[in-house]
């Protein structure tokens, strides 16, 4: 594994999310440090997009904090914003604008200039090949490469933290693949913290894996440590075993 | 210019979109058309084209209502505003972003509607700049109504709400195309409660240069507006703290 540095980039302390009697997360305590790819697996309403929603100050946490970059969730949520970006689960792109035009809002909210939204998106339509699409609606693409420009839209405002919430959901195998690359090509320069259903896409991936069930921090490791924890030899049989032999 | 682009991107899409621009542009003309027909061959009163370009004018307001509306829950159901509250735009950029791109498309359809009546027999007068200009605390009140459902219902809603709701009341509780007394003093006293048909006598006053006439009509108008835009920005920001 090898880190940027070995600085934290986000701290959470004992975050808690109760939609009045449920728990949708429990007291959760992690650290995740820069250029770490972090994958939360968990089955559905386990918890994972609650977290990511209140790390992204979408939510405010119950109780307990959460700090990005040494920015607090609950205190700071303008300056937290100003350095994440969120690929929400659903596709989330101005269907009526074409690629370029939703790039260019993008820069636009983050109050880039003309010369560097010109530059960033050219860098970002190159890393993501969306060139032959740019003039293209977005409305009018195919669900891959909607994910794509949802996931150019969330780093072109320079994010140095990136939540990715289900990228590759729906996606066909070639498209999966494709989006992997863009991904592994992030790691090491952005912290990130992804969400998925896939196993191998987690075991593909990430640095380190936590697994969450009702709300809970289940287990947290590589995910070679994960698999030796629960004596399985592919990360979907250790994630059933955690899961199944949780309280 | 952070809520700029963000009123930049709603200008392209409500612009885009032929629907929008045949209801907004296209049906209260055909109306007018018609009903101007009707008055050359069966004379109304009521359908005088310096009676009813002013109401027309109003009526055509409520389709600003339907496509803001849908606009917003459209991007709320795509997540489009999931991601973009996790940017640097507040609140106040946001209400602003909806709001400022359809004062214009409010003010050029009331002047396209006021064009289109000269030919009709509209007098041509410096009184029909007052009457499109006076459109627009009529244009806040149905602006301020779309962000309210767009707020809070679906876009299936909205279109239940603001396209066939919205739409009637603002046609039938407007004094628009027959006389709200005809009906008694009842429904004469509910359509005075509301402010639809205050705008439209707003805008016959002014059309007609009796200025005094506009008095009490705009105290309705400007006190509905407001009224309704504090409960749409605080249901706004109620949806967004509870994403």
């Amino acid at each position: 594994m090898v880190w940027i540095d070995t600085m934290e980039s986000i701290r959470i302390e004992g975050l808690t999310k109760r939609y009045g009697e449920i728990v949708a997360v429990d007291d959760l305590s992690l650290s995740i440090m820069k250029g770490e790819l972090f994958s939360l697996l968990g089955v559905n309403g386990a918890g994972k997009t609650t977290v990511i929603k209140m790390l992204s100050c979408l939510t405010s946490p119950t109780e307990g904090d959460a700090f990005l970059n040494g920015r607090s969730i609950r205190d700071e949520p303008s300056s937290v914003k100003s350095i994440i970006a969120v690929s929400p689960q659903e596709t989330a792109v101005a269907r009526g604008l074409n690629v370029r035009e939703n790039l260019e809002l993008i820069c636009g909210v983050h109050g880039f200039d003309r010369s560097k939204s010109d530059i960033k998106i050219a860098e970002l339509s190159k890393l993501l090949g969306l060139n032959d699409v740019m003039r293209r609606k977005a409305g009018k693409l195919s669900g891959g490469w909607q994910r794509r420009l949802s996931i150019a839209m969330a780093l072109i405002s320079e994010p140095e933290i990136l939540f990715l919430d289900e990228p590759t959901l729906g996606l066909d195998v070639l498209a999966r693949n494709d989006l992997w690359d863009i991904i592994r090509s992030l790691k090491g320069k952005v912290t990130i913290v992804l969400t998925t259903h896939y196993m191998e896409e987690a075991e593909e991936l990430s640095d380190r894996v936590g697994i969450m069930k009702d709300g809970k921090l289940l287990a947290c490791d590589t995910p070679e440590g994960i698999m030796r924890i629960a004596g399985a030899n592919d990360l979907e049989k250790a994630f059933v075993h955690i899961v199944r032999c949780s309280p | 210019m952070r809520m700029l682009s963000f009123a930049i991107k709603n200008t392209k899409e409500l612009l885009r979109d032929p629907i929008n621009i045949a209801f907004t542009l296209g049906f209260p003309l055909v109306l007018l058309f018609m009903l101007s027909a009707m008055q050359a061959n069966i004379p109304v009163e009521m359908f005088e084209i310096h009676h009813l370009a002013p109401g027309i004018a109003v009526f055509g307001l409520s389709f600003l209502s339907l496509f803001s509306a849908t606009l917003i829950s459209k991007d709320r159901n795509s997540s489009l505003l999931q991601r973009l509250y996790t940017t640097p735009l507040t609140a106040s950029d946001f209400i602003l972003g909806y709001t400022l791109p359809l004062i214009p498309m409010a003010v050029v359809q009331c002047a396209i509607c006021y064009i289109v009546s000269i030919p009709l027999g509209l007098e041509i007068s410096v009184d029909i700049v007052y009457a499109t200009i006076s459109i627009i605390p009529v244009t806040i009140l149905f602006i301020a109504i779309g962000l309210l459902c767009g707020s809070v219902l679906n876009d299936k809603q909205v279109g239940g709400v603001c396209g066939a709701l919205l739409t009637n009341l603002s046609a039938w509780l407007s004094g628009i195309w027959f006389d709200v007394s005809l009906l008694g003093n009842g429904f004469e006293t509910f359509c005075n409660m509301l402010p639809f048909i205050h705008a439209v006598e707003m805008e016959r006053a002014i059309l007609s240069g009796c200025f005094e006439g506009m008095f009490p009509h705009i105290w309705w108008v400007l006190g509905y507006a407001i009224v309704t835009l504090l409960i749409a920005i605080h249901l706004f920001m109620r949806q967004m703290k509870r994403q």
